[in-house]
């Protein structure tokens, strides 16, 4: 099918991708839905465009058009050249026999995107066999020689092993290398650190960047992130409701944007250091007020499976948060961090230790003689689209705390509904929509307007704006800051972000695997962390500015 | 796979476009539309059939003569009997609708009877877990472990003897298919109250402090409940079935006491061998065309709720091949 078997260290040259006012059209349930209108960049070999934009905006549409993994429902017109061949009009032979080949694709959940079932050895060969006769042996002496490129150590040994001996970033590691394995002459990689924490997001990132370097690889990097844009892009596409709002360079366009639309996008972004909560502060303020919680050597294990040994989540951890503070809760996935605010809520058990949330001894803990403390603990969670019933509407959701510890009637609910809608500035109208009629950023201002129903002396936000996009969670952000000075409630705010955690709390500990290692006010911690941790966590996060983020690039690279 | 249905079709249009079946109706397409048309028009007619029975049998389920004398037994369609008359003397046109009528009774006791007991259940097992769960789910497994006909032959007969009335036999038709019912009812919800437990907005009302029976009924009952109108179109054939297995066997309705299907074929055995072929033909015909009927409005009413399965209108199109 395809005689040209290039060598694995060949480069490529010229332009390998050339997208041509490119449109593609969903047929849902509503009719036709365009989801990209009249799109057009080119890739040259080499070079790492990226695609920005925010959800919706029609980004990895994009990227799937390049290789030709439309769903059946979408109808692609335009032209999208890669390497001479329009991916549009091939058919499914020729479409198999340029994947892999010529174009390549890095998924976002590395966890997924491999089998379980065979050794990385294999999946990686699978490739390499499906493109022309190669004996086994072969294939697997290739697997190899890619593994050892990406940086897995013992390649020889790894190659055996399953998915699931791996670790997320060296999975992605492994999936970067399926991808190289037959040196494409482009690597579509579509959010390929979301999933990932930020300190390993930056040796993934380091990586791709040795790609582009050694084999002279395109690469069309689909993400949010502006700070990884900043940190590996050589030309950025910004794309808003399926168009390109604006194209350049990566160093012209974080100096000068010149789209009003790019502009507000990047005032979003939360930049480390900037917008601090806590500037000018040397003191820990409100010490003489009363505590909320107070953990003292806070111990939560998950019990084991049969035969395994029990998982430690938290591991002798002591806080404190006093009345009308924001704490500010920041570690890696799996830290821990997210445990312990489940355990204030009384959604997890403690299983050693003291956690004291509102007076009440949560080890040991009993349901009925909580449930009074619980109206004085607000609730905002993750994920605004599953955080709401989707059968009630608005209203009845924000009302739901009223209704069941004020035993209010839905007539009198509704008046403090609409007080609480006007707080978080939706209109009072939304009172009467479903869930899914509300945007990500509409649903989390509902969430936060249900947590403060009672006015609770404690808000629990555990990650309120993950799950939204920059310019959104930058508005979220700023009202939870106007709430919080209004009502002065205190909050526990966990988050993955350093940078909005910064902005929000003055109070800052870091938590590692378990363990508090930090904790300070939060410009001290930012600006000077203690703990080794601390300092690898604040050089991997990537800032929106590609001069800075050069600077500390080199730094992060020097101390690792 | 429901959420997205509602997602779809949004709250602002009008109620009745959201109603199950109509809503299916709405987003179907092509072979699809095609399946669940055919599927609706059969079960219409089955409905109709049953309403009308009254009205549109010539003569009663058990009447073997009128004002001109007695009818005569195996006489072929034609003329006054258009489907003929079996060995006993009935009418087997008559017999074929009022058997529409006893049917139609006996699915509706048996589907309300199982789905109230098997979605408390279900919901109550799944949600509180613990011994309680364990328990129901063994008791589940074993109902399931019977062959569904012998526990039914087994529940008439303790219910009525054997033979009965009309309302007897139903009720004893009715009941045993509950019985087979209550588990599958059981398992559906149960397993939809695991998945929904573990939901944030399940864990939000607990952290605002609502009680076990509010978050059960308020918040997981009503999403738990969306793939019952499906269930309940399948389960419907299989109650049909299972009632005209009891008929065959001899454990139904007496005939005359009300009109049955599955007794009409095991009467029509005989005939079978002899020749004639109107005695089993009609009621046989009517069994498949109502199951075939009441099956396909749910197996297209499975494929139209999951988008995956949904075919949809294609757009315009140039070069196929782009969609790939």
């Amino acid at each position: 099918m395809n005689a040209h078997r290039k060598d694995v260290i060949g480069r490529a040259d010229g332009t390998v991708l050339e997208i041509r006012d490119l449109e593609v059209t969903f047929t849902t349930d509503a009719g036709q839905v365009p989801a990209v209108r009249g799109v057009g960049f080119d890739v040259a070999a080499g070079e790492v465009v990226a695609v920005v934009g925010e959800s919706g905006s029609g980004k990895s549409v994009t990227a799937r058009t390049i290789l030709g993994l439309l769903a059946e429902t979408a109808v692609a017109r335009g032209a999208v050249v890669l390497k001479g061949n329009n991916m549009l009009t091939l058919g499914a032979r020729e479409l198999r026999a340029v994947r892999g080949d010529d174009v390549a694709m890095v998924f976002q959940e590395p966890s997924t995107a491999l089998n379980p079932v065979y050794t990385v050895g294999w999946q990686i060969a699978e490739g390499i066999r499906a493109h022309g006769k190669v004996s086994r042996k072969e294939a697997k002496a290739r697997a190899i020689e890619v593994l050892r490129k990406v940086g897995i150590p013992e390649p020889e040994k790894r190659v055996n092993h399953y998915p699931h001996q791996f670790s997320g970033g060296q999975k992605q590691r492994v999936i970067i290398a399926a991808a190289l394995a037959l040196n494409p002459a482009l690597i579509v990689a579509d959010e390929p650190t979301t999933a990932l924490d930020v300190t390993v997001q930056a040796e993934i990132l380091e990586l791709l960047r040795e790609v582009r370097d050694d084999f002279n690889t395109g690469i069309v990097l689909i993400t949010h992130n502006m700070g990884v844009v900043a940190d590996l892009a050589d030309r950025v596409v910004v794309m808003y409701q399926g168009k390109i709002v604006e194209s350049a360079p990566s160093s012209e366009l974080f100096a000068a944007p010149r789209e009003d639309y790019t502009k507000a996008l990047l005032a979003a972004v939360p930049h480390l250091g900037r917008n601090s909560a806590s500037a000018g502060m040397v003191s820990r303020s409100g010490q003489e007020k009363e505590v909320l919680v107070q953990a003292t050597n806070l111990n939560i294990t998950y019990p084991g499976r049969l035969g395994s040994p029990s998982f430690t989540a938290v591991d002798d951890v002591s806080l404190q948060i006093c009345a009308g503070e924001v704490y500010g809760l920041v570690g890696e996935s799996g830290s821990g961090k997210t445990t312990i605010g489940r355990a204030i809520a009384g959604l997890n058990k403690v299983s050693g230790g003291s956690l004291k949330v509102l007076g009440h001894e949560m080890l040991g803990f009993k349901e009925r003689s909580f449930k009074k403390v619980r109206q004085d603990i607000g609730f905002v969670f993750q994920d605004p689209a599953a955080s709401f019933n989707p059968q009630l509407s608005i209203g009845e959701c924000v009302a739901e705390p009223l209704i069941v510890h004020r035993s209010l009637d839905a007539r009198a609910a509704r008046k403090r509904v609409d007080e609480l809608l006007e707080a978080v500035q939706l209109p009072a109208a939304f009172a009467a929509r479903f869930p899914h009629e509300l945007s990500g950023g509409q649903r989390q201002r509902a969430s936060l307007a249900r947590a403060l129903a009672l006015d609770p002396k404690l808000l629990i936000a555990d990650e309120p704006t993950s799950a939204l996009d920059v310019s959104v969670q930058a508005k979220v952000l700023e009202l939870f800051k106007e709430l919080q000075a209004e009502l002065g409630f205190a909050a526990l705010f966990i988050s993955h972000d350093l940078a909005v955690v910064d902005m929000l709390s003055t109070w800052v500990g870091v938590l590692y695997r378990g363990k508090l290692v930090e904790e300070g006010i939060g410009n001290q911690v930012m600006g000077d962390p203690q703990h080794p941790y601390t300092r690898r966590l604040i050089a991997s996060l990537p800032v929106p500015d590609p001069v800075e983020q050069a600077i500390r690039r080199e730094a992060f690279l020097k101390a690792v | 796979m429901g959420a997205t249905t509602v997602t779809a079709l949004g709250a602002k249009k009008p109620l009745w476009t959201r109603l199950p079946i109509i809503s299916h109706y709405r987003m179907s397409a092509g072979l699809q539309r095609g399946m669940l048309v055919a599927g609706l028009v059969l079960s219409v007619v089955f409905v109709l059939a049953a309403a009308l029975a009254p009205v549109l049998a010539p003569f009663g389920f058990a009447q073997i003569s009128d004002a001109d004398g007695q009818f005569p037994t195996q006489a072929a369609p034609g003329g006054k009997f258009i489907w003929g008359t079996t060995v006993g003397g009935f009418d087997v046109f008559s017999r074929t609708l009022w058997g529409a009528q006893t049917a139609l009774l006996v699915i509706i006791i048996a589907v309300i009877a199982s789905i109230f007991l098997g979605v408390f259940l279900g919901l109550v097992s799944g949600y509180l877990g613990g011994w309680l769960d364990r328990i129901l789910v063994v008791l589940a497994d074993a109902i399931y472990a019977f062959p569904s006909l012998l526990l039914a032959i087994v529940m008439s007969i303790v219910i009525t003897g054997g033979q009965s009335d009309l309302w007897g036999g139903i009720l004893a038709a009715a009941i045993s298919i509950t019985v087979v019912f209550i588990p599958q009812y059981f398992r559906v919800i149960r397993a939809e109250t695991v998945r929904l437990k573990a939901e944030p907005f399940v864990e939000s009302a607990k952290v605002v402090g609502a009680s076990t029976w509010r978050i059960m009924f308020k918040h997981v009952f009503r999403n738990a409940t969306r793939t019952l109108p499906l269930i309940f179109t399948l389960n419907a054939s299989e109650a049909l079935l299972t009632l005209a297995g009891l008929g065959f066997l001899g454990f139904g309705i007496e005939p005359t006491k009300a009109a049955e299907w599955g007794y009409d074929l095991n009467r029509a055995l005989s005939d079978a061998t002899s020749g004639i072929w109107w005695t089993g033909v009609f009621p046989g015909a009517a069994i498949v065309l109502t199951v075939l009927g009441l099956t396909l409005v749910g197996e297209s009413m499975n494929d139209l709720a999951d988008p995956r399965l949904r075919m949809r209108r294609k757009s315009r199109r140039r070069g196929g091949k782009a969609t790939a």
